[in-house]
């Protein structure tokens, strides 16, 4: 694991609000005991429906960041929609706002999810869509998201910057460090002991 | 003073990890069969084993046929799916409740197996790879859904790298009319507050209307907090909570049952707690509530309007702007889910459905949420009830809520479903229409062949 201080690519813009887990990662894909293969079914259903949706459209192929607007990512806890987009993929999302079971999910998998206001996030889908060649820069450390000549102020709760920053974000081996406090913290519980 | 939240939280962190996060104790682990074979992989492949076994419980509800539960399952992935659970379950020594006629005959939808045997407790923390986790929170504990990575790190280290929660206290007050139910109660509460109004907090449901409710209709509401945003929703303990775990399999016997409760009561909220926001609702405004859109706050009570600028909902359900739900004919009715596939759930559309039937185009499932559910069900004879109707009785699973089973929409066939999300494909087709309400409505539905307000019905009974 190392840190993540700068994600840098091009990027796909996807409008829409609520796009919940089940759109990004239909159920039906969710049948198999390891993640492999996910990327060719992100948003199968929604692209089928409609052959001009931006993850149809070639210009956007290889694209490493995902613009998106509210609520991204509700509705189930499948942790299929951030594998199937990081597989694809998308190392970082900006967007107006995010379910926090689905930004919890991809924080754990090194996808940092930054939150910036409406209108910046307006700027940025626009300025993609009239240049899907531009390359986008977001910034960790600053919280800063740059597409040419586009400057938004993005944010990433305190805690989880930081655990990117110096390579924290998969938190397994903090949580197996000093374990005597795991247990010591478990014993004091009334219903461990059995009361 | 504190919140059960805060009381909960505080007895579990074990500390502040560098990260800034607090590293939580986790009192529960539930786990099915297709968040968490992924989980297991990652920890043998780290040399990782579980830390906990005996606070981790496994059963097999998402991909479960509810025709017959016979193995080998016909479908083969789903076989597969189940074998990778009882060999992982086998390997690291934990209690799974099988599916099979020959197995442990309690399994079941976890968030309805958990509480029903008593593994739910006030003031554990529960945590599932599944979103409907929130459920427990109905006996007062602090429940909420993970994501597979985090599966693994509660197999690995029964902890958690969390962020804390503000708390919205959300009181409702007052008496339900004949016709309005616990799930006309939070879709009510996800139309006014949003379904991303929760980002950020634990709902803690209180006030009169709440207290008066059954522990099984506390679930339905804590079920569907996550549809409003609200990783948690819980409910304060009371004598009902205590009075409906006493005896059950896993619960505190004997001397240490009075101390569990003891230390139970300790939890609840203070009366004087500081909530990060309170809202109010009036439970006697309440009417029956359908959902007509594609995410669960798009709803109406069902003499009301659609009111609607979401042209896209609107395309994908077939309405239109100014339409009212009711006389929406409907193709599928399906009682079940975590959310209202119980016991009581079960009683309630049968006493409806007695001496009606299913309309002739309208294909209805009834789905116990348990095995148990559906032994006592039958024990009550509710199965002949809902068959006799024209509805097919099945076997425990999740069933339709999600389709990961032979139970599907097809093309865009309209479900009257008593389940929790009403997401475009939700019910395994792309096309397929969800119309959330209560069991009763769907039962109303069924038998009507179109959405209908169950209260003139239920006068055509009295009258």
């Amino acid at each position: 694991m190392a840190p993540i201080t700068v994600v840098t690519g091009r990027a796909l813009p996807l409008r829409g609000n609520e796009l919940d887990t089940d759109r990004i990662m239909p159920a039906r894909f969710l049948k198999a005991v390891t993640f492999d293969g996910l990327e060719k079914h992100v948003f199968e259903d929604d692209r089928k429906d409609n052959p001009s949706h931006p993850f149809n459209n070639a210009a956007y192929q290889g694209a490493s960041l995902l613009v998106v607007n509210e609520n991204f990512g509700c509705g189930s806890s499948r942790e299929h929609a951030p594998q199937g987009l990081l597989r694809w993929g998308i190392k970082a999302i900006v967007g107006e706002s995010f379910s926090e079971i689905f930004r919890g999910n991809s924080s754990v998998l090194g996808v940092p999810c930054f939150t910036a206001a409406k209108a910046d996030i307006e700027k940025l889908q626009a300025h993609i869509e009239q240049h899907p060649d531009v390359v986008v820069t977001a910034d960790l450390s600053t919280g800063r998201i740059t597409a040419g000549d586009v400057t938004v102020q993005g944010a990433l709760p305190a805690g989880v910057r930081d655990a990117f920053l110096t390579d924290k974000w998969n938190p397994t081996a903090m949580l197996l460090a000093d374990y005597d406090d795991v247990k010591a913290t478990a014993a004091r519980l009334p219903y461990v002991a059995g009361f | 003073m504190p919140t059960l939240f805060e009381k909960v939280w505080n007895a579990h962190a074990v500390r502040t990890l560098p990260s800034g996060q607090t590293q939580l104790f986790v009192g529960l682990h539930l786990v099915h069969e297709v968040t968490s074979p992924q989980a297991f992989d990652m920890l043998r492949q780290h040399g990782w084993t579980v830390a906990y076994p005996q606070r981790t419980f496994a059963t097999v509800d998402h991909i479960v046929p509810t025709s017959s539960q016979k193995r080998p399952f016909i479908d083969l992935t789903a076989e597969e799916m189940t074998t990778a659970l009882e060999r992982n379950c086998r390997q690291y020594g934990i209690q799974l409740f099988a599916p099979g006629d020959d197995a442990t005959g309690q399994q079941g939808i976890v968030h309805v197996i958990g509480p029903e045997l008593g593994l739910t407790q006030p003031g554990m923390t529960i945590a599932c790879g599944d979103s409907h986790t929130s459920t427990h929170g109905a006996l007062g504990a602090i429940a909420f859904g993970i994501g597979t990575s985090q599966v693994r790190d509660v197999l690995a280290s029964q902890t958690l790298a969390m962020d804390p929660l503000k708390v919205r206290r959300i009181e409702v007050n007052g008496t339900l009319k004949p016709g309005v139910y616990a799930k006309d109660v939070i879709l009510t509460i996800i139309r006014r507050l949003g379904v991303n109004g929760g980002v950020g907090y634990a709902y803690e449901y209180g006030g009169s209307t709440i207290d008066n409710m059954s522990i099984d209709e506390r679930m339905t509401i804590c079920n569907m907090s996550i549809e409003g945003g609200a990783r948690v929703g819980y409910v304060n303990p009371d004598e009902k909570t205590f009075a409906f775990l006493k005896g059950r399999k896993y619960a505190p016997q004997g001397d240490a049952w009075d101390r569990a409760v003891a230390w139970w009561k300790s939890l609840a909220s203070d009366p004087d707690a500081t909530y990060d926001d309170h809202v109010v609702i009036n439970a006697e405004e309440i009417e029956p509530t359908v959902t007509w859109g594609i995410n669960p706050s798009q709803s109406v009570g069902v003499s009301e309007p659609i009111s609607t600028k979401d042209q896209e909902a609107l395309t994908y359900m077939g309405f239109t702007d100014g339409q009212k739900v009711a006389g929406t004919k409907i193709d599928v009715a399906f009682i079940g889910s975590c959310t209202n596939g119980r016991l009581s759930d079960l009683e309630e559309a049968a006493r409806f459905v007695k001496g009606r039937h299913v309309a002739p185009h309208v294909k209805a499932l009834v789905v116990p949420g348990s095995q148990e559910v559906r032994r006592q069900a039958e024990a009550k004879g509710l199965d002949k009830i809902f068959t006799a109707a024209g509805f097919e009785w099945r076997g425990a699973g999740c069933s339709m809520c999600l389709a990961m089973n032979p139970d599907k929409l097809v093309g865009n066939q309209i479900s009257a479903s008593s389940s929790n999300r009403n997401f475009k494909g939700r019910q395994g087709s792309p096309t397929g229409r969800t119309m959330l309400m209560s069991p009763v409505m769907v039962a109303a539905a069924a038998i009507a062949g179109e959405v209908t307000d169950v209260r003139l019905m239920l006068e055509e009974v009295t009258a």
